[in-house]
C-alpha cells in the first residue's frame, strides 16, 4: 500500500476540528434525530455523536471541545470517547 | 450512527412490508425539472419515449411537490432532468427548497452554467453541484454526447469552484472510456472535485438500446477496478472515488433503489411520481400525477408504490430465497426488460432462470472487437438521445407504453 504522508491530517497538536464544507448538520424531525447531509446521502447521528459534531466549527481544540461537553452535561472522563469518535469521524472524511 | 445511504441501513424499512404505518418516509427526492437537454448522450437513462412528452409542471406546482415532500421527511433533493438549468425558475426552487430544509443538489451537463447563475444559485443556498463529464478527452466527451462541450465543461468546473460549492464529477463508463480511468481520475483531481463518481453504465433506457455498443470486456472492468484501487490509497483523503459495479458483470442483483418505495420519490417532468426513474417502462402500473395526488396519498397509498414493497409479489425463485432481504430481488425495471415480467427475479441473479442470457450477452461483447483504443467502432447502429431518434424507436411496438404513461399523467 501507499503512504500517505504527504498530507498531515491527523494528529496536529492544537488541531482545531472543522466540519468539511461538504456536510450540512441539522436536526430532522422525521428521523428524531441530528444528521449529516452530504451530497446525495444522510447519516443519523446518536446523540453524543451530533453534539461533538456541532462544536465541530474550527473554532476549538480538541482539549477545549472536551472541557465545553464535561460542563454542558455535567460529566467528567470522556476525551477518550471525544477523541476516538473524531478519529472516526476524519477516517469517513467528515471533518478537517 | 445510521448511513442512511447503505442498504443495510434501510433493510428495516423496506422489510416492514405491505402495511402502510411500517412503510419509512421518503429521504430523496429527485425531481427532474424537464427532459429538453441540449445534450444527446448515449446512454440517457430518461426514457426512449421521452418526446412524447413535453409537459413540464410550473414554478408554482413544482414548490407544492417541494413542500409536500419535505413534510413528508424528505433530506436529499436532487434537481434534475433532462438538464435542470433550461429552465429559468430553477434559482426559485432552489431557494425554496433551501429555505425548507433540503440538502440541495444540482445535477447538471453545466452546459448553461454561467457565473451570473453560479452567483444566483449560491445566493439561493445550492449546497452541491455535481458536473457530469463523458470521458477526459474532448474527442470522446464530444462524440458521446454528441455535442462540442468538453472545453465549456472545464470551464464550468473552474467556475463552480471558484464560487466555493462542493463539487461531485460524474462520468459514465462503458467499453469506451473505462480505458481512460486513469485519465478521469486525474481530471478530477485536478478541477478540486471532492468526490468522483465512476458509474458503469446501467442498461435502461437509451444505455439498454445501445448496450451492444456501450458492454465493455470483463478484463477492461478489472483493469479499471485496479487503477481506482490505486487511486484510493493514494488519493482517497483528497477525493472520495466511488465506483459503481455494473451489475451484468455480477451474480447477485443490485438493491435497487434500496427497495421499491423504501427512500426514493421521483417526479418527471410532467408530474408523474416514480419509485425509480427508470420505472416509467412498466407496463401494467398505473403512476399517480402529483397534480392530483397529495404526495402523501402516493407515498403511502397508491397501488404503484406498493406494488413491490415487502415480500408478497415475489414469484420464485426469490419468494423462497434466503437472501431475498439482501437484494429485494434486484431490480424490477431489469426483470421486465429482460423476461417481460416485472415481478421475476431480477436476471442479473444467477437463481434466475433467465440469467444464461446476461451471460451470453456478456460473452458475446467479450469476444467482439471493440476498437476500445482506436475510437468507437461502427459495426452496430448507435442512437444517440436526440428528438429524431425518440420518435422513431417509439413506433407501433411503444405507442401501448407512451399512451398508457400519457393517459395516466392527464387521469
Amino acid at each position: 500500500m501507499n503512504a500517505t504522508s504527504h498530507e498531515p491530517s491527523t494528529a496536529a497538536p492544537a488541531e482545531r476540528p472543522s466540519l468539511k464544507p461538504i456536510f450540512r448538520l441539522q436536526w430532522e424531525p422525521a428521523q428524531n434525530a441530528h444528521v449529516l447531509l452530504y451530497p446525495e446521502g444522510m447519516v443519523k447521528l446518536n446523540q453524543s455523536a451530533a453534539e461533538i459534531l456541532k462544536r465541530c466549527d474550527g473554532t476549538r481544540d480538541v482539549d477545549a471541545l472536551v472541557a465545553e461537553l464535561e460542563r454542558t452535561f455535567e460529566t467528567t472522563g470522556i476525551e477518550t470517547e471525544v477523541r476516538a469518535f473524531l478519529a472516526e469521524a476524519r477516517t469517513r472524511g467528515w471533518i478537517a | 450512527m445510521t448511513d442512511l445511504a447503505s442498504p443495510a441501513a434501510v433493510a428495516s424499512a423496506a422489510a416492514a412490508g405491505m402495511q402502510p404505518a411500517g412503510v419509512a418516509p421518503p429521504l430523496w427526492l429527485l425531481a427532474e425539472l424537464t427532459y429538453r437537454c441540449p445534450l444527446h448522450c448515449v446512454f440517457c437513462y430518461n426514457p426512449v419515449d421521452y418526446a412524447k412528452n413535453r409537459q413540464e409542471l410550473d414554478t408554482a406546482q413544482w414548490i407544492k411537490v417541494l413542500r409536500e415532500a419535505r413534510a413528508l421527511g424528505a433530506a436529499q433533493l436532487g434537481f434534475s432532468g433532462g438538464e435542470p438549468l433550461m429552465r429559468d425558475d430553477l434559482e426559485e426552487l432552489v431557494a425554496v427548497a433551501r429555505e425548507l430544509g433540503f440538502y440541495t443538489n444540482l445535477i447538471t451537463s453545466g452546459i448553461g452554467l454561467t457565473d451570473a447563475r453560479l452567483s444566483a444559485l449560491k445566493d439561493a443556498g445550492l449546497d452541491h453541484i455535481q458536473l457530469s463529464f463523458q470521458d477526459s478527452t474532448q474527442e470522446l466527451n464530444d462524440f458521446l454526447s454528441s455535442t462540442r462541450t468538453f472545453d465549456l465543461k472545464r470551464r464550468v468546473a473552474e467556475g463552480i469552484k471558484r464560487h466555493g460549492f462542493p463539487m461531485v464529477l460524474n462520468c459514465v463508463l462503458h467499453r469506451y472510456n473505462l480505458p481512460h480511468v486513469d485519465k478521469i481520475i486525474e481530471m478530477a483531481l485536478a478541477m478540486g472535485a471532492e468526490y468522483l463518481e465512476l458509474a458503469n453504465t446501467q442498461y435502461y433506457g437509451w444505455a439498454y438500446k445501445n448496450r451492444a455498443q456501450l458492454l465493455p470486456r470483463q478484463e477492461q472492468l478489472e483493469a479499471a477496478e485496479a487503477v481506482v484501487e490505486r487511486y484510493r490509497q493514494s488519493h482517497g483523503d483528497r477525493c472520495r472515488i466511488f465506483f459503481v459495479v455494473p451489475d451484468y458483470f455480477e451474480r447477485r442483483p443490485k438493491r435497487c433503489m434500496n427497495g421499491w418505495g423504501a427512500v426514493f420519490l421521483g417526479v418527471a417532468p410532467d408530474g408523474t411520481a416514480l419509485p425509480c426513474h427508470a420505472a416509467r417502462s412498466l407496463p401494467g402500473l398505473s403512476f399517480p400525477n402529483v397534480t392530483d395526488t397529495a404526495l402523501a396519498d402516493i407515498w403511502y397509498r397508491s397501488d404503484a408504490f406498493n406494488r413491490f414493497r415487502g415480500f408478497e409479489w415475489m414469484k420464485e425463485p426469490c419468494r423462497s430465497c434466503d437472501e431475498k432481504a439482501n437484494d429485494l430481488g434486484g431490480c424490477r425495471c431489469q426483470a421486465y426488460l429482460l423476461t417481460g415480467d416485472a415481478a421475476n427475479a431480477d436476471p442479473v441473479c444467477d437463481k434466475s432462470p433467465a440469467h444464461e442470457q446476461i451471460v451470453q450477452f456478456v460473452e458475446r461483447a467479450s469476444s467482439a472487437e471493440t476498437g476500445a483504443d482506436n475510437g468507437v467502432t461502427t459495426q452496430q447502429p448507435i442512437f444517440f438521445r436526440n428528438d429524431a431518434n425518440s420518435r422513431k424507436l417509439c413506433g407501433p411496438a411503444h405507442d401501448t407504453n407512451a399512451q398508457r404513461n400519457e393517459a395516466g399523467a392527464k387521469s
